[in-house]
Parts: structure tokens; C-alpha cells; sequence
């Protein structure tokens, strides 16, 4: 008991302290790619940054609009905290020789949770968004509440093809029935597919139209200072965070080494796979203009859902007729 | 031991750190108050107009859409895990399945359920 709960406390710490430096990288990633610095005057390099954005964040004035529902719009910000917390409970960042994994919790329906767990975050936004009482939060959540649903649906049909040619829904299982050949190419096109819907799923360039701080002002959180304006912030690196692990366990063969190369450890594959695809995630913030949302909409529903049941299907088919 | 233990032990934690960073702005925050902060955010100027909570009827519709195709997603996920066992049936039963799916997704398309115009 004692040590679990232990590992839990520090496994969170090593998710917040990860979402801390993430956030440090992508300023400094977004600096190179349009040829500047970046954060580089607190601490060596930049490198206490986060700890002075903590203080700040900690320290600075709580507001809470007249016009606002004073209860919701304190419990939104911690609904998506706690979602983006909770899926850690499951997730396997390794495995013993013996083929126990590395994990808090090694639950068989492990994918099941994560998907039920991260689908309750939209409240977060929503909520956040209607007890503002403003109308840029309003629209902001509106928006996104629909965005997200909408891009779920092809997100949830993705993960059918990695079960069909895992035969489980153990995130284990997941990893260990890519030990000789990664899903990613025999599920390519729910790759694509999956790493679309994720990018609208976390809200992220460029499907940030929750955000879209050029029409919207800031979106749902628009009305939000402080810690809790810091939750949200927080809330969407640690999501950006699970959906990387995902991808990796589900697509990018977890822990499994490739081209044989055992000689470096399971865990170090885990979180090089974990930080490249990352990295994509801050690539793509830097490169690619916000959609619009109209044809945000009409991609997900006409082209998105269409494309992820055909996989399915194909799939489908080929473990069925071999 | 159960391992959903575990996954209890572990969402407790989560619980108290989310609710720490829920209570921390009350109890170190500065606060200098001012009516003016309280306004709701409207570009600098006084909101013309209260929300009124009213927006287009197509985002119902999604919700409900949402609602009809997310339940047919998880059913897939049972089928998924079985079809080494279920084999050509499975299969069969399932393209019945997707047919069905796909001609209610026809007609919301042609009725202009799909349509952001």
C-alpha cells in the first residue's frame, strides 16, 4: 500500500516536472525555428524558467467575474487537471525481464480507461467555458466541445485496428505483441489517422480553435488568471504528454528496441519515441496555420471517419482471412 | 492483490494534487480588488450585452450524432479483441454491422447533418 502510494506521488511529480521542462523546450524550439533565442535569461540557459513561471502563476491575482458561476468556474480547471492526472494510473513505461510491466496499475482493460478517463476532460473545457459568463469563453467552449467530440469518434475507431492484430486490450499486451514488428506498419493509415485526431483532441495547432487567440481572444479560458488559468495550461502539456505515450505504446512499439538494438534499455526507447513525437507536436505549432472551423468540421466528420472505417474494415479482413 | 487497487491508490494522489492546485490561489494569490476587474472581458470596453447562451442548432446536432456513432465505436471494441476466435463470422457479421452504420451515415450526410455551410 505504503509503496504504491509513494510511486504514485513520484510518478506525478515526474509528470509535472516533464510538463515543466516540455513547456521550457517548445519556447526554446519555437525560438530556433523563426531564428531567435528564446527563454535564456533565468538560470543558465533558461533552465529555472518554469520554476519563475510557477511563482508567478502561484502568486498573481485570482479573478473570478461578477457575471461567472462562482463554483463551476472553480471545479472546470480542476476536471481537467484530474483527467490529465489520472490516466498515469495505467500507462506502462517498461518492462522487467520477466515481463512485468513498469506501471502503477497493469489493468486488462487498460486502453478502455484511458479512453473513458481522457473523454472526461472536454467538461474542463466546456464547463470552464459556460461559467464564465463572457462571451469569448462561450464560443471558445462551444467550439471546442464540438471539435472534440467530433474528432473522438475517429480517434476511438483508430485503436480498433491496433486490438484486432493485438488480440488484447491490455496496454501490456499492446507493447508485447509489437515485439517483432511495430504496428505502425501494418496499421499506418490508423497511425495517420490517430496522430490527426490526437493533435485536435489536446487542442493543438492547428486545430486550436478552443484558443484562437486572434479571433477569440484566449478561448474558454479567456476570463482565467492565476493557478487555475495554470491548471488549463498545465492540464493540455500533460495531455499532449499522454497522447505521446499512445501513440508510442500503441503505434511506436513501446519499449521494444528496433533493429535488434537490446544493448540500450527498454525505458530509454520509451522516452526517446515519447520525446520525438513530442517534438512533432512543437514542429507542427511552428509550421502550420489554424484551420478553419468549418472545414475543421467537414474534414472530421467526411473525410476522418469515412478514412477510419475503411481501416477497419481492411484490417478486419486481413486477421480474419489469415 | 487487485489490480485495481492500485489504480485507486494512484487516483487518490491525483485527487489531492489537482485539489491543491484548485485551493493554492486562495491561500497565497495577492488580491487588490476592483470593480472594474470583475467585469467580464469584452476588448476593454463595457459588455454591451449579457450572454444569452444561445448558438447555432448544428452543434446539437453534432452532440447527437456524437451520441449514435460513439456507442457504435464501442461496440467494436469487444468484437475487436475476440476476432482471432470469430474468424470469417466475426467478419461477416461486422461488414452487416458497418453496412447498416453506413447507410444512416448516407442519409444524415445527404440530409446536410454533415454540411458546415
Amino acid at each position: 500500500m505504503l509503496v504504491i502510494f509513494v510511486k504514485s506521488a513520484v510518478l506525478l511529480l515526474v509528470v509535472v516536472t516533464t510538463f515543466a521542462y516540455a513547456m521550457l523546450f517548445e519556447r526554446k524550439i519555437l525560438g530556433w525555428m523563426q531564428l531567435r533565442p528564446g527563454p535564456n535569461r533565468v538560470g543558465p540557459w533558461g533552465l529555472l524558467q518554469p520554476a519563475a513561471d510557477a511563482a508567478k502563476l502561484i502568486l498573481k491575482e485570482d479573478l473570478t467575474p461578477k457575471t461567472a458561476d462562482p463554483l463551476i468556474y472553480r471545479l472546470a480547471p480542476f476536471i481537467s487537471l484530474l483527467t490529465a492526472f489520472a490516466v498515469y494510473a495505467v500507462v506502462p513505461f517498461g518492462a522487467n525481464g520477466d515481463g512485468s510491466p513498469w506501471a502503477i496499475g497493469d489493468v486488462n482493460a487498460g486502453i478502455l480507461f484511458l479512453m473513458a478517463i481522457s473523454s472526461i476532460g472536454v467538461y474542463g473545457i466546456s464547463l470552464g467555458g459556460w461559467a464564465s459568463g463572457s462571451k469569448f469563453p462561450l464560443l471558445g467552449a462551444v467550439r471546442g466541445t464540438a471539435q472534440m467530440i467530433s474528432y473522438e469518434l475517429s480517434m476511438s475507431l483508430s485503436f480498433v485496428g491496433v486490438l484486432m492484430l493485438a488480440g488484447t486490450t491490455s496496454l501490456t499486451g499492446i507493447v508485447n505483441a509489437q515485439e517483432r514488428l511495430w504496428f505502425l506498419i501494418p496499421q499506418a493509415l490508423g497511425f495517420v489517422i490517430y496522430v490527426i485526431t490526437a493533435v485536435a483532441e489536446t487542442n493543438r495547432t492547428p486545430f486550436d480553435l478552443v484558443e484562437a487567440e486572434t479571433e477569440l481572444v484566449g478561448g474558454f479560458h479567456t476570463e482565467y488568471s492565476g493557478l487555475r488559468f495554470g491548471s488549463f495550461f498545465i492540464a493540455e502539456y500533460v495531455n499532449m504528454l499522454t497522447v505521446s505515450c499512445i501513440a508510442t505504446l500503441l503505434f511506436l512499439g513501446g519499449w521494444n528496441a528496433p533493429f535488434g538494438l537490446t544493448l540500450v534499455p527498454g525505458l530509454a526507447w520509451f522516452v526517446l519515441k515519447v520525446g520525438a513525437f513530442m517534438f512533432f507536436y512543437m514542429w507542427l505549432r511552428a509550421t502550420l496555420p489554424r484551420f478553419r472551423y468549418d472545414r475543421l468540421m467537414t474534414f472530421g466528420w467526411k473525410v476522418l471517419l469515412p478514412l477510419a472505417t475503411l481501416n477497419l474494415v481492411a484490417t478486419a479482413a486481413w486477421v480474419a482471412l489469415h | 492483490m487487485n489490480p485495481y487497487l492500485p489504480v485507486a491508490i494512484f487516483l487518490a494522489v491525483a485527487l489531492a494534487a489537482a485539489l491543491l492546485f484548485t485551493v493554492l490561489p486562495g491561500l497565497l494569490a495577492q488580491r487588490k480588488p476592483n470593480p472594474l476587474k470583475l467585469e467580464a472581458y469584452e476588448c476593454g470596453v463595457e459588455p454591451t450585452s449579457s450572454v444569452s447562451g444561445r448558438f447555432p442548432v448544428r452543434f446539437y446536432l453534432i452532440a447527437m450524432l456524437f451520441v449514435i456513432f460513439d456507442v457504435e465505436a464501442a461496440s467494436f471494441y469487444p468484437w475487436a479483441v475476440e476476432l482471432h476466435a470469430l474468424k470469417l463470422f466475426g467478419l461477416l457479421e461486422m461488414v452487416v454491422f458497418i453496412v447498416v452504420l453506413g447507410i444512416g451515415y448516407a442519409y444524415v450526410w445527404k440530409r446536410g447533418g454533415l454540411a458546415w455551410k
